[in-house]
């Protein structure tokens, strides 16, 4: 039997790596990898809180499949800014976007 | 008497149809409409006066004061309020007899001497309006309406001495005009407020009703400064006068105004207004007299010193109206001499009696030099006297009228000069030596210089005149005027004026005292007979005279410098010691200080601007960071 | 329908019309009818006012109405007139109608002119005003719209300077909101309608001390006040023609009317304690900015520091607090209103034609368009006073009245202020002497046209209002004076 401390400590993990990656790459895409590393962490938790807090009920479970589907929308959005971004300058470098408030 | 209404609107009217509609009218006619409006005004003045000194003016003995027309323009307070009005009393009928006529004179002369002049039509407007501000002047009820048309004949004199505005020093001649009389003005107008503010009036029968009593119980020994508050409001309402009378050292404007064309010198800075100053302290001479006695001393002294002053200068000048003018301020400066000397009442109010008289026949025969000296410059084309000379072949009606006006100023008799400046002389000689005595030089001086003029125009030798320019006698609309004006001056004189115009309006009887007549008859024909034999003929001794005197001559050929002196104190304490600091100080302390908050409150904005990076990996940090930093003291405080 | 109203009404109307026009004849037809409109509506005002006074000499306020506009805060929109207001109305009309014809050739007309009549809202607005909150309301509604017409439509520096004017102006009415909540709260009934406040409420004078000198300020940096009064010259000098004759005609009376029916009215005995101050500064305002007149060499900044010294004079006969001053006052208003406006219209006909305001670089113009040079001769000597025309019984009726006051603090500074007569004379004369005669100055210029039909109606309509003034002055002065008894009777109760 897997543990529920296990699947915390494993989305933690996550969680901070995602953190961590969001603060320092400054690549878009690197950046995105990140946010997902992020809201898959959350997911984790959803998933494992529902299967061991509230086995009969089936609320976590939906809310990770909403999750993931609006994660693979807001994906596809950040793609396509990105995309857009490095048409428009030439790079994915975050740094350089901020021009774009000028 | 209401009619005397007409005297003031006819101008008035004339100035409204010549002003808005005269550009659309032939010069011509503009013209004779102007003439003939002020021929109906002298008409009407004449009846004015003709009814006032031989019908309804006395009553008994007395002159009487009337007001046929008054009512309230603007109220201040419970009792100030300007009224308009007229006020006729011997003066200002006397005044109005002397403005028509030689305003009169004037129009008829301007249809020769302006003709062909670009503006034609402006300058009758413009004349009009003086002739409405002047006789509005004269006819003044209160001292408030006075000071209004006080500033419009101010304005019309601008306006006309700067006649040919393309020409920059007749546009710095009118500015200057009219700045040195409004900084007078500026006396005068202080001196109305304090006068007002204690006698609770502004009108002329009440200021000067029972021997000015208003005016000495009100002020109730009030000092400022150590001086009494009626000397002060008194000396200030004079300074008004000194500046338009040109009394030193506000003359300073009065010679640079012959800029203006020579009819307007005539009218506005022979006759007419530059008696303002004197007709302003004759109306109030019994607030003088009993009030401030001390001014009305200070007037003769400073009225004795212009006299000499500009004397002393006209006898240096070249050119022939600035002689003229120089002449003119000393001659207003012997009608303020008289009044500064006269006395009140009966024949000890010779003085004020004089300076009236003077006043009158002073008009015409300085009139009559002016247009008589138009005339010349109108035949040589020419201010200089170096230009002239031999012209009585040439110009026989103008040469014999300015002999008379010069005989008539040198004041020999039977001329009219001869009997109003005696009785000024005789005033002078039983009030104070000193004053008398300068008064006497100066009428030597000024049959002196009167002469020279008169020997250096028409006679001096022999003078080439090109062919093709010969000088020619002045048409008939200049040569007119001329004679009528002689005329007046032969026999003005004649008028018995002691019977109509008197200090207290009480005629009485002055006969000619013939020790100061004498000695004036004496220094009058050594004048003459002086410049006969310098100026007669051709000759190099006015040179070597000149020279011998050096430094004197030097300085009152540049009257004394005075201008000068004038000049740095406007152009460089005035303007670049005061003004130009002041306007340096607005743009560089003032709105610096308001542009420096402005520069401080972006300054802070810039400083706090960074916070709001756009970095959103920078948010992140600081969300992290202050979440953690949350949950800690959440957790463990 | 309260008459006032249609004030607010017709410009809300015309810019109603101007959303819906098309092209520049309707603009132009609108605005003519729009500014004939008020004008006549003015006149009308005078006659029914006249009338009614007659009919009620008692009454303060004539054509009073209210409605309430939130209940909770007793704000209301409550409007009625004096002798006072009115004549600030008339002056208004008169100098919205001539800057219609003053900006006939602008780009951009339909959004200038929306800007324009939203500007003579809020000042129609404020003057028929008598609720503290609708009067601050409408104050703002003409303030906002003057920062987008001189910085769109505006000429050199211009966003410097609708910047500088704008920001200026908003911090003294940021002072002006503060006034107004201390007068709201203190007076003791959380009340907003002056009225209300100056008959039945008192404010205690430890708040007045406080409450006065901001008030003051705040509508005194509107009049000009020393030290704050650099807006003008920038602000006038970048303003297109008509904003700057609605500016210094209309607006900058704005101050002087709120220092006199707020400040001083509401807190009389403030006025009396702390005035003195407040006289200083407007001292020097007088003789100040005539002195930086003197040495100016642009057309409009002479203009603007004129305005400074005459704006000055009015609030230095506001607070001489007797009757005969502030009736001066309100005349000065009126009469720096309307030649001010003429000044700047006959500025911007020059500056449109020479392209040039530098006095050193015109010369003879009076030979080349002698109708604008008349009418700028004719400015000028109402300017410097001269009888007959307005600023002579507005001068007048100013230093008499300050004379009355028998301290010689008052005195003293009463002859200061005389002094700007002179220094006026001498900026006047310098300034036509230079442009106006001498020679040419500029070849270019002599091919130059005199004004056209439109810039006439203006010109003339202004000196017809001049004139009217400076020959009689007592219909003016009766009006104006009867309406500042109240204001006297409270200062006398002291």
């Amino acid at each position: 039997m897997i543990r529920l401390e296990y699947y915390l400590i494993i989305s933690t993990l996550m969680f901070f790596i995602g953190i961590f990656g969001f603060i320092t790459r400054k690549n878009m895409i690197a950046i995105l990898i990140s946010l997902e590393l992020v809201l898959n962490a959350v997911e984790i938790n959803f998933a494992a809180f529902n299967r061991f807090l509230y086995p009969h009920q089936l609320e976590g479970m939906f809310f990770t499949l909403f999750g993931i589907a609006i994660t693979a929308a807001e994906t596809a959005v950040a793609l396509a800014i990105i995309i857009n971004a490095y048409r428009s300058i030439g790079n994915i470098n975050i740094n350089n976007l901020n021009r774009m408030k000028n | 008497m209401e009619y005397s209404l007409f005297i003031l609107i006819a101008p008035f009217f004339l100035f409204l149809v010549l002003g808005l509609l005269g550009m659309k009218m032939k010069p011509k006619v503009a013209g004779i409409i102007g003439t003939i409006g002020m021929g109906l005004c002298a008409i009407c003045a004449y009846t004015v006066a003709y009814q006032y000194f031989f019908q309804t003016g006395r009553v008994g003995e007395e002159w009487q004061q009337f007001i046929p027309v008054n009512f309230e323009w603007l109220r201040f307070t419970e009792n100030l309020h300007i009224d308009l009005g007229i006020l006729l009393d011997p003066i200002s009928v006397m005044m109005l007899v002397v403005i028509t006529t030689v305003s009169l004179m004037v129009h008829i002369y301007s249809l020769g001497y302006m003709h062909g002049e670009t503006g034609f039509q402006r300058y009758y407007a413009l004349l009009s309006l003086f002739s409405f501000s002047m006789l509005g002047l004269v006819v003044a009820t209160n001292i408030f309406q006075m000071y209004i048309f006080w500033e419009l004949v101010g304005v019309s004199s601008y306006s006309l001495i700067g006649f040919y505005y393309t020409k920059p020093s007749a546009v710095s001649a009118s500015k200057k005009a009219f700045i040195v009389t409004r900084f007078a003005d500026l006396g005068f107008l202080i001196g109305i407020l304090i006068l007002s503010y204690y006698t609770k009036t502004f009108d002329f029968g009440t200021l000067t009703a029972n021997h000015a009593e208003l005016v000495t119980t009100s002020f109730a020994g009030g000092t400022f400064m150590g001086l009494s508050l009626a000397t002060l409001a008194l000396t200030l309402i004079f300074m008004g006068g000194a500046g338009k009378s040109a009394m030193f050292p506000l003359h300073i404007w009065l010679p640079d105004a012959m800029e203006g064309p020579t009819p307007v010198s005539a009218l506005i800075h022979a006759a007419t207004m530059v008696v303002a100053g004197v007709f302003l302290v004759a109306r109030l001479f019994p607030v003088y007299f009993f009030a401030a006695p001390d001014v009305l001393t200070l007037i003769a002294y400073i009225g004795t010193f212009t006299a000499l002053f500009a004397a002393v200068i006209a006898i240096t000048q070249t050119d022939i109206k600035r002689v003229l003018a120089f002449s003119t301020i000393s001659q207003i400066a012997y009608m303020m001499v008289a009044l500064g000397v006269s006395d009140y009442g009966g024949h000890d109010g010779l003085g004020y009696m004089a300076s009236m008289f003077h006043l009158f026949t002073h008009a015409f025969f300085k009139a009559l030099l002016f247009l008589g000296a138009g005339s010349v410059i109108h035949a040589v084309h020419s201010n200089e006297m170096s230009q002239m000379g031999n012209l009585h072949k040439y110009m026989p009606i103008t040469n014999w009228t300015f002999l008379i006006a010069c005989l008539a100023i040198a004041g020999i008799p039977p001329f009219s000069g001869f009997f109003s400046k005696d009785e000024i002389l005789a005033a002078a000689f039983h009030h104070h030596q000193v004053i008398f005595w300068t008064l006497w030089i100066v009428a030597g001086l000024t049959a002196f210089y009167m002469f020279r003029l008169y020997f250096r125009i028409f006679w001096n030798g022999k003078r080439d005149y090109n062919e093709h320019h010969k000088p020619h006698e002045s048409p008939l609309a200049m040569a007119l005027p001329l004679i009528i004006l002689a005329v007046f001056s032969v026999f003005t004189g004649f008028i018995p004026f002691s019977d109509f115009i008197s200090s207290d309006f009480m005629p009485f009887h002055t006969h000619i005292d013939w020790t100061v007549a004498g000695m004036s008859i004496v220094v009058a024909l050594i004048g003459i007979s002086g410049a006969f034999a310098l100026y007669a003929k051709n000759s190099k001794q006015p040179a070597q005279i000149a020279q011998s005197l050096g430094g004197l001559y030097k300085a009152a050929l540049h009257k004394f410098y005075l201008d000068e002196v004038w000049m740095w104190f406007t152009q460089t304490v005035i303007f670049r010691y005061i003004c130009m600091p002041i306007a340096w100080f607005d743009r560089h302390i003032i709105d610096s200080a308001m542009n420096g908050l402005a520069w401080t409150t972006q300054k802070s904005a810039d400083s706090v601007k960074g916070l709001q990076s756009g970095q959103v990996q920078f948010y992140a940090w600081v969300f992290v960071v202050g979440s953690i930093l949350i949950a800690v003291l959440v957790l463990f405080f | 329908m309260n008459i006032l109203s249609l004030f607010v009404l017709v410009p809300i109307l015309m810019i109603v019309f101007l959303f819906l026009s098309k092209g520049m004849k309707q603009i132009r037809a609108i605005m003519v009818t729009g500014a004939s409109a008020l004008l006549v509506l003015a006149a009308t005002l005078v006659v029914l006012f006249i009338k009614e006074r007659a009919a009620s000499p008692d009454a303060e306020m004539l054509f009073v109405s209210s409605i309430s506009w939130f209940a909770p805060l007793n704000i209301a929109y409550s409007v009625g007139v004096d002798g006072i207001s009115v004549a600030m109305l008339v002056l208004s009309s008169i100098i919205v109608f001539t800057g219609v014809f003053s900006s006939w050739n602008m780009d951009m007309a339909k959004e200038y002119f929306l800007w324009y009549c939203l500007l003579s809202l809020g000042v129609f607005g404020f003057f028929i005003s008598i609720d503290l909150f609708s009067m601050f309301m409408f104050y703002e509604i003409a303030l906002i719209p003057m920062y987008l017409l001189i910085g769109l439509w505006g000429t050199g520096r211009k966003e410097y300077s609708a910047m500088k004017l704008t920001l200026m102006l908003m911090g003294g009415s940021a002072f002006l909101l503060v006034g107004i909540i201390g007068i709201y709260y203190t007076s003791g009934h959380a009340s907003m309608n002056l009225l209300d406040i100056a008959n039945h409420l008192h404010i205690p004078y430890e708040h007045q001390r406080w409450i006065f000198p901001i008030t003051f300020l705040g509508f005194g940096v509107l009049g000009a006040l020393f030290p704050f009064h650099t807006w003008s010259p920038d602000g006038h000098a970048s303003a297109p023609t008509a904003v700057s004759m609605l500016h210094a005609g209309v607006l900058m009376k704005l101050g002087g009317y709120g220092c006199f029916r707020v400040a001083i009215y509401l807190m009389p005995e403030a006025a009396h304690e702390l005035g003195w101050i407040f006289l200083i500064l407007t001292g020097i305002s007088v003789v100040y900015g005539a002195f930086s007149a003197v040495v100016q060499t642009d057309l409009k900044y002479i203009n603007a520091y004129s305005s400074v010294s005459h704006c000055g004079l009015v609030l230095f006969a506001i607070l001489m607090l007797n009757r005969t001053a502030m009736t001066g006052a309100v005349m000065q208003m009126l009469s720096h209103g309307l030649m001010t406006a003429l000044f700047f219209a006959l500025i911007g006909l020059i500056y449109g034609r020479t392209h040039t305001r530098d006095i050193r670089e015109m010369g003879g113009l009076m030979k080349i368009m002698p109708f604008a040079s008349v009418c700028y001769v004719i400015a000028g000597l109402a300017s410097l006073g001269l009888p007959g025309l307005s600023g002579f019984v507005a001068e007048m009726t100013i230093f008499i009245g300050s004379f009355q006051n028998a301290d010689t603090f008052h005195r003293v500074l009463t002859i200061v202020a005389c002094c700007s007569i002179v220094i006026t004379a001498v900026y006047i004369l310098r300034t036509v002497g230079k442009i106006l005669y001498g020679p040419v100055q500029d070849e270019h210029h002599l091919h130059l046209t005199d004004a056209a039909w439109y810039e006439r109606v203006s010109a003339v309509g202004l000196i017809v209002a001049i004139a009217a003034m400076g020959l009689y002055p007592s219909g003016v002065s009766d009006m104006i004076s009867k309406s500042v008894v109240p204001i006297i009777e409270k200062l006398a109760n002291i």
